[in-house]
């Protein structure tokens, strides 16, 4: 699905060779700055590599049009964002981003539950918490649909119950609807639990100047 | 119809004790404004001292190309007086989309006026040409300013939530219509209100000056409505141009938002 040869990204990081294969879920894992998130944005053409090669279904990341890519490798930002408006805007606002069709409210009002988020749908989702707003976030990123889903440690701001139960409802409806998914984590716990294949950034990133 | 009433030098002067009450209060609370007041009035009186000695002269010897020059003038000055308004730094594309934005949009909304609204005679007679063109200029300035400074703070301030539409595969245009339409709103916003406040808050300078120099009431009522009309036009026109081109800027070539 996606192949990297020899990225290189300002000083921050350097990867010599990396595939990701469609149909699979993968994790993330490094220490903080290492640079999960830059790599992450890659991959939908958020940041775009000073050198080297990434590749999407055979074809350079870059001569593809972002907005559309953006629509098949849908991402999920390291803060949750919350837009104006209620939970109900919150969770439609990426289909409508995206020239999609809404859906049903009894489609959110299923997903909420499923997200442990017992919220009316007409709530202003700026009075949520900080964990709500994240699960918020999940679930507008879940309704896309994408062909590649990347998010940036979703459950950062969750206890281990509510994780649990986020990570148990993506990595499902990843892998029944025959997605890919790359995911950062903090956790080695998850990494190990939920993923095929870890990507450790140690292995990856190669020290500066190490391409030359 | 009677003439406008002189006013001797020295009854001028007088006025000037205005500025000295002025001076007094500030000066009684220590506040460090005097020299601020000083210049301000020192430059009100000369500016417009020098612009009376050319208008004098423009209105005197009426040429076609004074009235040009005049409007050349009042456009670059207002650009450049948009630039220095604005207090964060602004990208050379962006200062580009401005001046071209306030050029274009305030000379297709004067020209529609002059041609076509009021029809002046000669087309450019400095009478109408230069105190209405002035009108809408410094009003479409003064919007486009206020479009510019929310614009800027918008894209910086929200940049977060710019960054998650992209990610769900927004377009910019609508990663940023939230940040546009905030824009837009706080430019007309002034216009708008000066229309609700028209003749009950205030009697406004064009419509105060045409009663001054004798003309009735209704004929200074109907040059004022046509002149608000043209402003909110100038305006409206101006400040949309600059936010449709302007925030593009924003973007790079594959749609990321410009650090
Ligand atoms: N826009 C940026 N410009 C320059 N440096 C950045 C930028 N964003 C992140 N960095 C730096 O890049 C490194 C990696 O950051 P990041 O990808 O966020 O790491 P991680 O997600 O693994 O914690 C950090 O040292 C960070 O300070
Ligand atoms: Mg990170």
């Amino acid at each position: 699905m996606f192949s990297i040869k020899q990225l290189v990204f300002k000083d921050i990081i350097t990867v010599n060779k990396l595939e990701i294969k469609s149909g699979k879920i993968y994790c993330l894992f490094g220490e903080s700055g290492s640079g999960k998130s830059t790599l992450l944005k890659m991959f939908n053409s958020m940041l775009t590599p000073d050198q080297g090669i990434i590749a999407y279904k055979d074809q350079s990341i870059t001569d593809v049009d972002p907005v559309q890519l953006r629509r098949e490798v849908v991402m999920l930002g390291q803060d949750p964002v919350v837009f104006d408006g209620t939970v109900r805007d919150n969770l439609l606002i990426g289909l409508q981003f995206a020239d999609k069709a809404d859906v049903e409210d009894q489609v959110l009002i299923d997903l909420l539950k499923d997200l442990h988020l017992k919220k009316d749908l007409d709530k202003e989702a700026d009075k949520l918490s900080g964990g709500e707003q994240q699960r918020l976030a999940v679930g507008r990123v879940l309704l896309m649909n994408a062909e590649v889903y990347l998010m940036d440690e979703p459950t950062s701001a969750l206890d281990e119950e509510t994780e649990t139960a986020v990570m148990d409802l993506f990595t499902k409806k990843i892998r029944d609807a025959g997605k890919t998914a790359i995911m950062v984590t903090h956790s080695k716990e998850v990494a190990e639990k939920y993923s095929d294949e870890i990507i450790y950034m140690n292995d990856i990133v190669t020290n500066e100047g190490a391409l030359s | 119809m009677n003439e406008m009433l002189e006013i001797t030098i020295w009854q001028l002067v007088t006025a000037y004790i205005f500025i000295v009450i002025l001076l007094a209060i500030v000066r009684w609370r220590k506040i460090p404004r005097e020299k601020e007041i000083i210049i301000a009035t020192l430059r009100m009186t000369i500016q417009l001292v020098l612009v009376g000695y050319v208008l004098m002269f423009i209105f005197e010897n009426e040429k076609m190309i004074y009235s040009i020059i005049v409007i050349i003038i009042m456009e670059t000055f207002a650009v450049y007086n948009i630039y220095k308004r604005t207090k964060q730094t602004l990208s050379s594309e962006l200062k580009k989309i401005i001046a071209i934005s306030m050029v274009s949009g305030t000379l297709f909304a004067f020209l529609y006026f002059d041609f076509i609204v009021v029809q002046f005679s000669p087309w450019y007679d400095p009478r109408y040409f230069i105190p209405i063109a002035g009108m809408l200029i410094g009003n479409s300035m003064t919007g486009i300013t206020l479009g510019v400074s929310s614009l800027v703070e918008g894209f910086s301030s929200r940049k977060k939530e710019v960054e998650a539409a992209l990610m769900l595969g927004a377009p910019p245009n609508k990663a940023s219509q939230g940040i546009v339409n905030h824009a837009f709103d706080s430019a007309i916003l002034p216009t708008i209100n000066s229309m609700v406040g028209m003749g009950i808050v205030f009697l406004p300078g064009m419509m105060t000056g045409v009663i001054l120099s004798g003309a009735g009431p209704m004929d200074a009522i109907k040059y004022q409505i046509a002149i608000m009309l043209g402003i909110t036009g100038s305006v409206s026109l101006s400040v949309i141009l600059f936010l449709y081109f302007g925030y593009k800027t924003f973007f790079n070539k594959h749609a990321q938002l410009k650090l």
